[in-house]
């Protein structure tokens, strides 16, 4: 048994040789890692490596087909991701679980909206609500002067920061982030992994998942990388380098041979 | 390090907030404009039609199109069609009539039970719906005619006849009568109490669509389906939540007719669906769900009402109200189509 010292940080999840398949489909099989507090775990590989899979069983969307998810030290089961949200793990999503034709704040609190009154006159509290999403985007640096617009009308990068703001704010002490920075521009990923950085030194404990080794390292704790639903590797950050983390991701010898590809073809043009 | 953050993040040209385009942006603003150029014009064009006897007839025929196309309205944002929702305010009073002529049940309990029955089947067009995955319009389109096929075949069964009679000598007609089919008089028009249920209706449907978590859901089940499971709003007691909905409301409509006229035809409701959810798409909402207004759609039906009885008050061919109707779906599309685009800033 580890025994946790007042240095090590506290775990929070711990995966052991889980597994999923879709029917037939084999998407994963034998994934150990952790989730510490007020870390960051990376999880790397390129796409169909069975990084959503793996984390849609962290966040209660999928159960595993096999092995054991312990969250505190306890083996859990989540009947729903509402079950995972509940124990603190809070999920953004790829799509940003956003609904683009309603207002800013309306999304922050979907699921989860503040009301007043009782009975037939509970009513959402549409003042406080407004007010709050004003000032957790605030915080965040997100100066959003109308809330009432449409959360399909602003940036990709701002759009990840709210869902983030959002997670962060219902109390989530575990924080799963699904390819936050894939699709947006060098300047955006700046501002989202500085928000990574923020919730992790808010103590929060972040699953971030990326295909970027460049993104992944600089924010990252630990490094689990995947390759075709297995595990290549569960690595902390002293194990490894910047440089190892990106031949491994891409294959090593791999990579070398389209370096050699892409030489040839550039001389020839 | 935040300096930088906020430099990025507010260096983006703001969405400007003119009230012009807040009110451009509400679902209900091409209805309302429409409404007001059809109330213009057939008052100016019909001596009736501006009157309290024609104020009156027109109201009436709105009323019940208007309860119905607000609950379809609620399902539409909510992603979803209902195709039994015509035929089912036949069915309701049916059930009723049947009860009560031919079986001799209070006429309370036999609207108690035909209330439970319509829930019962909104709950299992919605439970349908939300397990097999496949569209409403299908599911509830087998509904439709599961529905118009019993009520032709039991009715003609139990009665020999296509229409119920004798609803008037049932015990207690009066008492339930009152609730459904009053009317009261003023200045030589007849006002009947469905236009006080029609927006009785509309304003519950507007505070919970606007000021209840229900509404939010509703938006967002019909908005993105996915990231609402994702975020835990509780999507299937929505949906069948919304297909209730409707049915209930059919049944406000099915005691409303039956009550009004004391009888009710086999194939009462048949057709009517398709008015409804014009009547919707007219009041602004979005085809493909996750936008629109009870306020619009209960405008939708009175341009509907207005249209429907100024043709008549016209002494027009009332055979074009269907080419009318249709041209103004068409309109309506296009006029959301673009507004939407106006008021979400275009592109993105
Ligand atoms: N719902 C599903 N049904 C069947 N196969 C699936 C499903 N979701 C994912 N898969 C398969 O599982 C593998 C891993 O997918 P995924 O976890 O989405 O990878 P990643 O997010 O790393 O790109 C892929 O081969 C994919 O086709
Ligand atoms: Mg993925």
């Amino acid at each position: 048994m580890t025994v946790t010292l007042p240095t090590t940080p506290a775990t929070i999840i711990e995966v052991n040789a889980i597994g999923k398949s879709y029917g037939a489909v084999n998407a994963l099989s034998g994934i150990t890692t952790k989730v510490n507090a007020g870390q960051v775990t990376c999880v790397l590989g390129d796409n169909g490596a069975g990084k959503s899979t793996f984390i849609k069983i962290l966040a209660g969307a999928h159960t595993p087909s096999e092995g054991q998810l312990l969250i505190d030290g306890v083996a859990v089961t989540f009947s729903s991701p509402r079950a995972a949200l509940d124990m603190g793990i809070a999920t953004v999503y790829q799509d940003l679980a956003v609904v683009p034709l309603m207002p800013v704040w309306r999304n922050f609190f979907l699921g989860s909206e503040l009301t007043r009154g009782t009975g037939p006159f509970r009513r959402l509290d549409v003042k406080e609500m407004k007010r709050v999403t004003v000032e957790e985007l605030a915080n965040m640096g997100i100066d959003l002067r109308d809330v009432d617009q449409p959360i399909g009308t602003l940036s990709g990068g701002e759009r990840q920061c709210v869902a983030i703001a959002r997670a962060v704010y219902f109390g989530a002490r575990v924080l799963i982030l699904d390819e936050p920075t894939a699709a947006l521009g060098v300047k955006q990923s700046g501002v989202v992994l500085r928000y990574i950085a923020r919730a992790r030194d808010k103590g929060l404990g972040v699953v971030f998942i990326t295909h970027n080794p460049h993104h992944a390292y600089p924010v990252g704790d630990r490094f689990l990388l995947l390759n075709r639903g297995t595990s290549i590797g569960d690595f902390e950050k002293s194990q490894i380098t910047l440089g190892e983390l990106t031949s491994l991701m891409a294959g090593g010898a791999e990579l070398d041979s389209l370096a050699h590809e892409l030489e040839r073809a550039e001389r020839r043009s | 390090m935040t300096t930088t953050d906020i430099m990025t993040i507010a260096t983006r040209p703001r969405v400007e907030n003119r009230p012009i385009r807040r009110i451009l942006g509400r679902p209900e603003t091409g209805a309302l404009v429409a409404a007001l150029a059809v109330m213009i014009f057939f008052s100016v064009y019909t001596t009736t039609f501006l009157t309290l006897p024609g104020a009156g007839v027109w109201l009436e025929s709105a009323s019940t199109f208007g309860i119905m196309a607000v609950a379809v309205a609620l399902l539409m944002i909510g992603g979803e069609f209902d195709l039994s929702a015509g035929v089912m305010t036949g069915f309701t009073a049916l059930v009723v009539g049947i009860l009560t002529t031919q079986f001799g049940v209070n006429i309370w309990v036999a609207a108690i039970v035909s209330l439970a029955v319509a829930l019962a089947i909104g709950a299992l067009n919605g439970y349908v719906v939300m397990r097999t995955g496949l569209p409403s319009f299908i599911v509830t389109l087998g509904t439709f005619f599961v529905l118009a096929g019993a009520d032709l075949a039991v009715t003609k069964l139990l009665t020999g006849q296509v229409a119920i009679q004798g609803m008037t000598k049932v015990p207690f007609y009066d008492s339930i009568a009152a609730f459904f089919g009053s009317s009261l008089t003023i200045g030589g028009g007849v006002f009947y109490i469905s236009v006080v249920w029609w927006i009785v209706v509309t304003i519950i449907a507007t505070w919970v669509l606007l000021r209840t978590r229900a509404g939010n859901w509703i938006f967002a089940v019909g908005g993105a389906l996915n990231s609402s499971r994702q975020v835990g709003v509780p999507v299937m007691k929505t949906k069948v939540g919304l297909f209730m909905t409707t049915s209930g409301a059919a049944w406000l409509v099915g005691m409303i007719s039956l009550f009004r006229t004391s009888t009710v035809q086999a194939n009462t409701g048949v057709g009517q669906e398709f008015i409804y959810i014009i009547c919707a798409v007219v009041g602004g909402c979005l085809l493909t769900g996750g936008y629109g207004s009870a306020v619009g759609a209960a405008l939708g039906a009175l341009i509907y009402g207005m249209v429907f009885q100024g043709i008549t008050f016209a002494q027009w061919d009332t055979n074009w109200l269907r080419t009318v109707l249709g041209g103004m779906l068409l309109l309506a599309v296009f006029l959301n189509h673009w507004v939407r685009r106006r008021a979400t800033g275009g592109s993105r």
